[in-house]
């Protein structure tokens, strides 16, 4: 499959003063992609959204969104974006179905598009029974939903999507990532970013992890994992006094050791015979746990830190 | 556009590429949504504030009036103190409409309700904002100054038919006032630097030559007060009201075309710093 690349950034380079925010960072995104940027709060994500929307003007380097040059052509280009920022801006002045059909005029879009559009948008966010309430009564899940389905009124064939789920309870989470599927389904590109390794698996097809401004790993999560971690990992507990010095004792099982402060991890292919070695030196974890390893495991051995601090 | 399509020189489509970032020709889509958000919203403080001038009138024109009596207007001849101080506060009108919806409003939507964020995510540039923005306080200022005209006739202190053009000169007024005060705005991050523009706004509503003529004051209390943007405009309404033009009414109408014209280049260049940085 040979799908043409949306969005193309070479040496993309963002400084706010001394501060290197964004670091010379290159990458493809092909039509249709879901493609992630995971790293922890400060890492330069947002800042590469905000580029991408062309509402940043970089540094260096180049950027071209279905090859125009987002500062150049920024009305242009966000003709064909969607943007979902960090926190919701929705238009609390304006009621739920309103906010849609204004945004669209933003767009320049006729109100004979609008209208059934934002019937549609409201079914798809399940907000149709909402459509006349105030923004200010909704709650957290259903405000993301509505600036998710404000996102698409314009039909966007990109969808940028900083941190769509952060400050949501798992059950809104789930609904959330089950829309963000079906528009994946439907052919659009979505760029994400994301501090959750379980967000990043569930949709991105391909990600880079990002750490002060630098790509450090590039490809799926899949790939990641097994070219940064072993098959599965041991968390043990030995309570938090113990943990630090434990260590030693525990040389020599697994292919790696990582201690942290609450536990210890052992990276091992087969994470059930290391607690067997464990227990065979006369070690008793007050818990143990063996898991497979994650996006969280790659980003720590990347980066010696873990995502969400 | 194509090679072919004529008389479109290559200086032409450079400048639209340059105003290709900043103005999607949308403002209607601005203006369209502060119509929808008018609505449901501030109904009362919008009444207030036309009514701050119409209490003035009636205390200070009916009221001091009656011990005032006749003074001096723009042409030489005599006419009673309200119909002296009723454009004045016309035009105080205008300003208050325009500041009040390019301020405070602005500033709210600003650094709160990020409304703007939002709207440059889409095609919209910050001159479409802007345009929009200073529409919707032009639109106030137009309604302030259409009933406070009618409170001026129902008085009976419109003498002359060239009065019905304080109008569109109030509107002229609201158009600076608010071009500049967005831009202003733009600067102010906290509530304390706001209330700036009401320490800067009060004595220059009490001191334009709204209540007594300018030459009360010493020549440099003059010279500081016809650099004030109200004085122009009190002045403008003041000759309009009773049909007596002079040269300087042209300086007063080319003051607010100057006023506005650099408000608007502030207002944009401002918003595209702060959104499109």
């Amino acid at each position: 499959m040979n799908r043409p690349t949306v969005i193309s950034a070479r040496n993309l380079t963002k400084a706010y003063g001394d501060l290197t925010a964004v670091d010379n960072i290159s990458f493809d995104v092909p039509a249709g992609e879901s493609f992630g940027l995971l790293g922890p709060n400060g890492a330069g994500k947002s800042t590469t959204m905000k580029m991408i929307g062309g509402v940043s003007q970089r540094t260096s380097g180049s950027l071209t969104i279905m090859g125009l040059d987002p500062e150049s052509h920024g009305p242009e280009v966000r003709a064909h974006l969607g943007v979902v920022p960090q926190q919701d801006n929705l238009d609390e002045e304006l009621r739920v179905r309103e906010n849609l059909i204004v945004y669209g005029r933003y767009f320049g879009l006729p109100l004979s598009y609008l209208r059934p559009k934002a019937d549609e948008l409201l079914e798809f966010a399940q907000l149709t029974d909402k459509a006349n309430s105030k923004v200010d009564a909704l709650s957290g899940g259903m405000k993301r939903r509505l600036t998710i389905a404000r996102s698409l009124i314009n039909e966007p064939r990109i969808l940028l999507l900083d941190e769509p789920t952060t400050g949501l309870d798992p059950q809104a989470r789930h609904i959330l990532w089950d829309r963000l599927f079906r528009l994946k389904e439907s052919g659009v590109t979505l760029i994400l970013t994301t501090h959750y390794m379980d967000e990043a698996e569930q949709l991105c097809d391909r990600l880079i992890v990002v750490d002060k401004g630098r790509i450090m790993a590039e490809g799926s999560p899949a790939t990641l994992i097994r070219e940064h971690s072993s098959r599965e990992v041991l968390e043990l507990r030995f309570g938090s006094e113990r943990n630090a010095t434990i260590g030693v004792e525990l040389q020599g099982i697994g292919e790696r050791l990582e201690t942290l402060p609450d536990r210890v991890l052992i990276y091992a292919h087969d994470g059930e015979a290391a607690l067997e070695q464990v227990t065979a030196r006369g070690l008793r974890p007050m818990t143990s746990l063996v898991r497979r390893s994650s996006l969280e495991d790659v980003f720590l051995r990347l980066t010696g830190r873990s995502l969400v601090d | 556009m194509s090679v072919l399509t004529g008389g479109h020189s290559a200086t032409d489509v450079a400048r639209e590429r340059k105003f290709g970032s900043l103005y999607s020709r949308n403002a209607k889509a601005v203006v369209g949504r502060g119509l929808m958000a008018a609505k449901s919203s501030t109904w009362l403080v919008m009444v207030s504030g036309f009514f701050e001038p119409v209490l003035f009138l009636l205390a200070m024109g009916v009221g001091m009036g009656s011990i005032v009596g006749t003074v001096q207007g723009p042409g030489g001849e005599e006419i009673s103190y309200a119909a002296y101080i009723a454009p004045a506060l016309l035009a105080v009108s205008a300003m208050n409409g325009a500041i009040y919806d390019s301020t405070w409003n602005v500033f709210f939507k600003m650094n709160f309700a990020k409304l703007y964020q939002g709207m440059l995510y889409t095609s919209l540039g910050p001159l479409d904002v802007a345009i929009g923005e200073i529409f919707l306080a032009l639109l106030r200022g137009l309604l302030y100054a259409t009933g406070f005209t009618a409170v001026m006739g129902v008085m009976g202190l419109l003498t002359s038919w060239w009065a019905i053009l304080v109008i569109p000169a109030s509107v002229l007024i609201a158009f600076g006032f608010a071009s500049f005060g967005m831009g202003i705005t733009s600067f102010m991050k906290t509530f304390q630097q706001m209330d700036w523009i009401n320490f800067f706004l009060l004595p220059m509503f009490l001191f334009s030559a709204t209540f007594y003529p300018l030459s009360v004051y010493p020549q440099v209390i003059q010279w500081f007060i016809q650099a004030m943007p109200l004085w122009h405009g009190v002045e403008l309404l003041r000759q309009i009201s009773v049909g007596s033009f002079s040269p300087a009414t042209a300086i007063h109408v080319g003051y607010y075309v100057v006023m506005i014209a650099l408000g608007i280049m502030l207002t944009t260049g401002r918003l595209r710093q702060l959104f499109l940085k």
